[in-house]
Formats: structure tokens, C-alpha cells, sequence
């Protein structure tokens, strides 16, 4: 249980909707089996269900998600695929990014790097929450580790992702409103606070740490 | 033209003064009908928390930005067409506040059907007929990525044209990809919707059909056609 599946970043089309790494009422009551089940289901399954329908037929489908991802962002008659292919990751990302009972302080690889980076936890935590609060409209907000190995937190609009800035991702929260509407409103900053506290997969920003 | 239609949309913000701010053109009007009147197609709760929650967010950012940057602010068309040189927070917040304002204008209880007089005929003349404009209208609405909104817009030149917009932008902005005067807004946040609709967002721009204030549509739309009519005769 709560072993990460397989990184999809590797998998080749057509894509397949990456099992859950729990039960789909088991973050509850931060978030709702409903929510989860209209997330997983449908919003994550339609974006791989369309990056499927656009590289039917064309050279992307001997590449993998990866290489879809990183060579379609900034470019503009690739903007529907980047999209949704940079979502199919990102989700399966974000489902890893939680845990039934997560939170806390981490004490493996990342504990140690949110310290350097950041001075203690609880400064990292308040920034990370600060960061999310701030983005407007759709999008993510991300611990990632540059080349230095020194982390930062960052957002991104839309279907935007860190790996096409040369950033590795440890760990992500799902802003868009469809994320927490059902369960918080507009309230986007309890949810966000909820998910922090009680959700974070620390082993998962481990391993992301190490890879 | 720009000039008068800029003070066309001022004095749609201006015509109920309003105590909660020295500056006319901000102010945040009451909504026209009640929480429910447009049930089924939009629930109450959405529309409760859509009106007082987050319309209203955008309305007292907006103020506390413009006093906290010392902005002087004659008119939210004019700020929009300096858009690109606004902060985030008043860009976001003053366009959230406009969008939403036209938003409840542009909707009622009982309404629905088709736009009537010239603008049911120019709006067939444009797109071919009317159910060709709601097909148009709704590709625009449906493949808005993320956050934003769909547009009914009159041109400079008076022609209509349809697009979409990221988050709280709008075609009056000099940022926005075909600039012009949006006379009928669908918003696309979820926000809008998911209460109701969750992840079917077609089936949500299909409901709109049935309480566009069309009325109300055609009286924007006249109004900025009359001033481009006018303008030649100045010669």
C-alpha cells in the first residue's frame, strides 16, 4: 500500500490511466471520495484519453511521454497535446504526492534538503502555502529541486510542469478548482493548507530526491 | 469610436452611484435577480457563492489594490487598454470584477431564445445562422484551457467577432489576442459550474442558452453600433 506506481514519464502510447495508490475515499476528510473519484476518473482520463486521440496516427506514438512532453512545450501547433500530455503526467504525479495519513515533517533526503534550502520546515511549509495561495487561475504549485540540488517552490499555469524547465519535481498540489470545488469552494487556501498538513507523501519526494 | 465606446461602458458602471467608493466607475452592483431565479440551468448555491464569494473577492482586491498603488481609475476600459503595464493584482482583479459585472447583466430568469432586430440579423449575416454562432460560441468556451472566458465581441470596425480569453483578461485588454467590445461573456472557471456540472463543461454552455438576457445583449450591441454610425458624419 502506498508504494508509487511505475513513473509514467517512461510508458509509450497509447496511454493508460495509472492505478491509485489508494482507495478513492481513503484521503477523506480532506478529500472527498466524490472528489476523487470525478478527478481520477474523469478530468485525468479524459487528458490521456486526448493526448492519445492527437498522437494517433502521427510519429508521437513511438515516443514517450517524456519526450512528448519535452518536445512540444513553447511550441505553439503543439499547445493541445503539450496540454494534455503535460497533465497526464502531472496528475499521476499529484495522486503520488499523497498518502492516507501524510503530512509531518519528512526525515529522509528531502528533510534534510528542505533544512538547507529553506532553514527549518516550518519556514518551508509557510512558503510552500504562501506560494500556492498566490497563484491565479488553473495550475500547480511544486517543490522541485534545480541542478545545484538546492530546492524551491514554484508554480506553474495550466498544464504547465517542471520538467520542461529543467526543474525535478518532489512534490505537487493540484490547484485547479475542479482539484477541491466540490469539497472547499472557493476556500482554495483551507484545502491547500488540508493537503500540506495531512496528505504529503514524503517517501514519494524521496524518491523523486534520489532519481 | 474607441473613445465613445470606452465612455459607452462607463456610463453602464456609472448609472447607479454607488457610497461604497469615491470612484464611480467601481462600484459593485447588486445582482439583478436572486440566487435561484436561474434554476435549473444554474443553481443557487453556485450562483450564491459565484455572486458574494469570489466576485466579490475580485471587487475588494480591487479597491484595496487601486488605494494601496494610488491608482487613479476614470473608467475600467481605460485601465484595460494599459493592461500590460498594470500589476498583476490589479490586471486580475479589475478584470475579474468587470467580467462578472457584464456576467450577471448579460443573464436572467425567463429568457433564452434568440437575439431579435438588427443583432439577430447580424449575428446570422456573420456566422451563417444562428445555431452556427452557438456551435462557434461553444468551440471557443469548450477549448479554453484552464481558467477563463468566451466572448460575443463588437470589433472597432463594428463587425462581430467570438473569442476566448485565460483567467480574468478580457478583449478590452491591449494584451488580448483580437481586441474589441465584449457584449455577451460566458464564464468558464470551473468555479462557474462544477457544483453542478463537474467535468462536463459542454453541458453547462449548453444550459446558458436558455438564460442569455438577449435584451439586454442587443442593447450593448446598439449602442456601440449607433456611435460607429456616428462617427463618419463628424467629417
Amino acid at each position: 500500500m502506498n508504494e508509487p506506481g511505475k513513473n509514467v514519464l517512461k510508458d509509450l502510447p497509447p496511454f493508460k490511466l495509472p492505478p491509485l495508490p489508494y482507495a478513492q475515499d481513503a484521503l477523506q476528510p480532506v478529500i472527498s471520495s466524490s472528489t476523487i473519484s470525478f478527478h481520477y476518473l474523469k478530468h485525468h482520463q479524459k487528458y490521456i484519453n486526448t493526448t492519445n486521440e492527437i498522437i494517433s496516427g502521427t510519429a508521437f506514438e513511438k515516443s514517450t511521454l517524456e519526450q512528448i512532453i519535452k518536445s512540444t512545450a513553447q511550441e505553439s501547433q503543439y499547445q493541445k497535446l503539450y496540454n494534455n500530455a503535460g497533465q497526464t503526467f502531472n496528475h499521476w504525479f499529484y495522486w503520488n504526492s499523497m498518502k492516507p495519513s501524510g503530512g509531518g515533517i519528512p526525515q529522509g533526503a528531502t528533510g534534510a534538503a528542505i533544512t538547507r534550502s529553506f532553514g527549518s520546515f516550518d519556514s518551508f511549509a509557510k512558503e510552500l502555502f504562501n506560494t500556492s495561495s498566490k497563484l491565479f487561475g488553473s495550475g500547480w504549485t511544486w517543490l522541485v529541486k534545480d541542478n545545484s540540488g538546492s530546492l524551491k517552490i514554484i508554480n506553474t499555469a495550466n498544464g504547465d510542469t517542471p520538467l520542461t524547465m529543467g526543474l525535478t519535481p518532489l512534490i505537487t498540489i493540484d490547484l485547479w478548482e475542479h482539484a477541491y470545488y466540490l469539497d472547499y469552494q472557493n476556500k482554495r487556501d483551507e484545502y491547500a493548507l488540508s493537503v500540506i498538513n495531512k496528505c504529503l507523501n514524503w517517501e514519494f519526494a524521496d524518491i523523486n530526491f534520489g532519481g | 469610436m474607441k473613445f465613445l465606446s470606452f465612455l459607452a461602458i462607463v456610463t453602464l458602471f456609472s448609472s447607479s452611484f454607488s457610497s461604497e467608493t469615491k470612484t464611480p466607475a467601481l462600484q459593485f452592483d447588486s445582482l439583478p435577480y436572486a440566487f435561484n431565479a436561474l434554476e435549473p440551468h444554474i443553481d443557487a448555491k453556485t450562483m450564491k457563492i459565484h455572486y458574494t464569494r469570489h466576485h466579490r473577492g475580485y471587487f475588494d482586491n480591487l479597491i484595496k489594490a487601486v488605494k494601496a498603488e494610488s491608482l487613479s481609475v476614470s473608467g475600467l476600459p481605460q485601465l484595460f487598454a494599459k493592461a500590460s503595464k498594470l500589476t498583476p493584482v490589479v490586471r486580475n482583479n479589475a478584470g475579474g470584477h468587470f467580467n462578472h459585472t457584464l456576467f450577471w447583466s448579460i443573464m436572467a430568469p425567463k429568457a433564452g431564445g434568440k437575439p431579435e432586430g438588427t443583432l439577430g440579423e447580424r449575428i446570422t449575416a456573420t456566422f451563417g445562422s444562428f445555431d452556427t454562432f452557438k456551435e462557434q460560441f461553444k468551440k471557443a468556451a469548450l477549448t479554453r484551457f484552464g481558467s477563463g472566458w468566451a466572448w460575443l465581441c463588437v470589433a472597432d470596425d463594428g463587425s462581430l467577432f467570438i473569442t476566448s480569453t485565460a483567467n480574468q483578461d478580457n478583449p478590452l485588454m491591449d494584451v488580448a489576442e483580437k481586441r474589441g467590445t465584449p457584449i455577451l461573456g460566458l464564464d468558464v472557471w470551473e468555479h462557474a459550474y462544477y457544483l453542478k456540472y463537474q467535468n462536463q463543461r459542454g453541458g453547462y454552455i449548453d444550459a446558458f442558452w436558455n438564460v442569455v438576457n438577449w435584451p439586454e445583449v442587443s442593447k450593448r450591441f446598439t449602442s456601440l453600433t449607433n456611435q460607429s454610425k456616428k462617427a463618419p458624419e463628424k467629417k
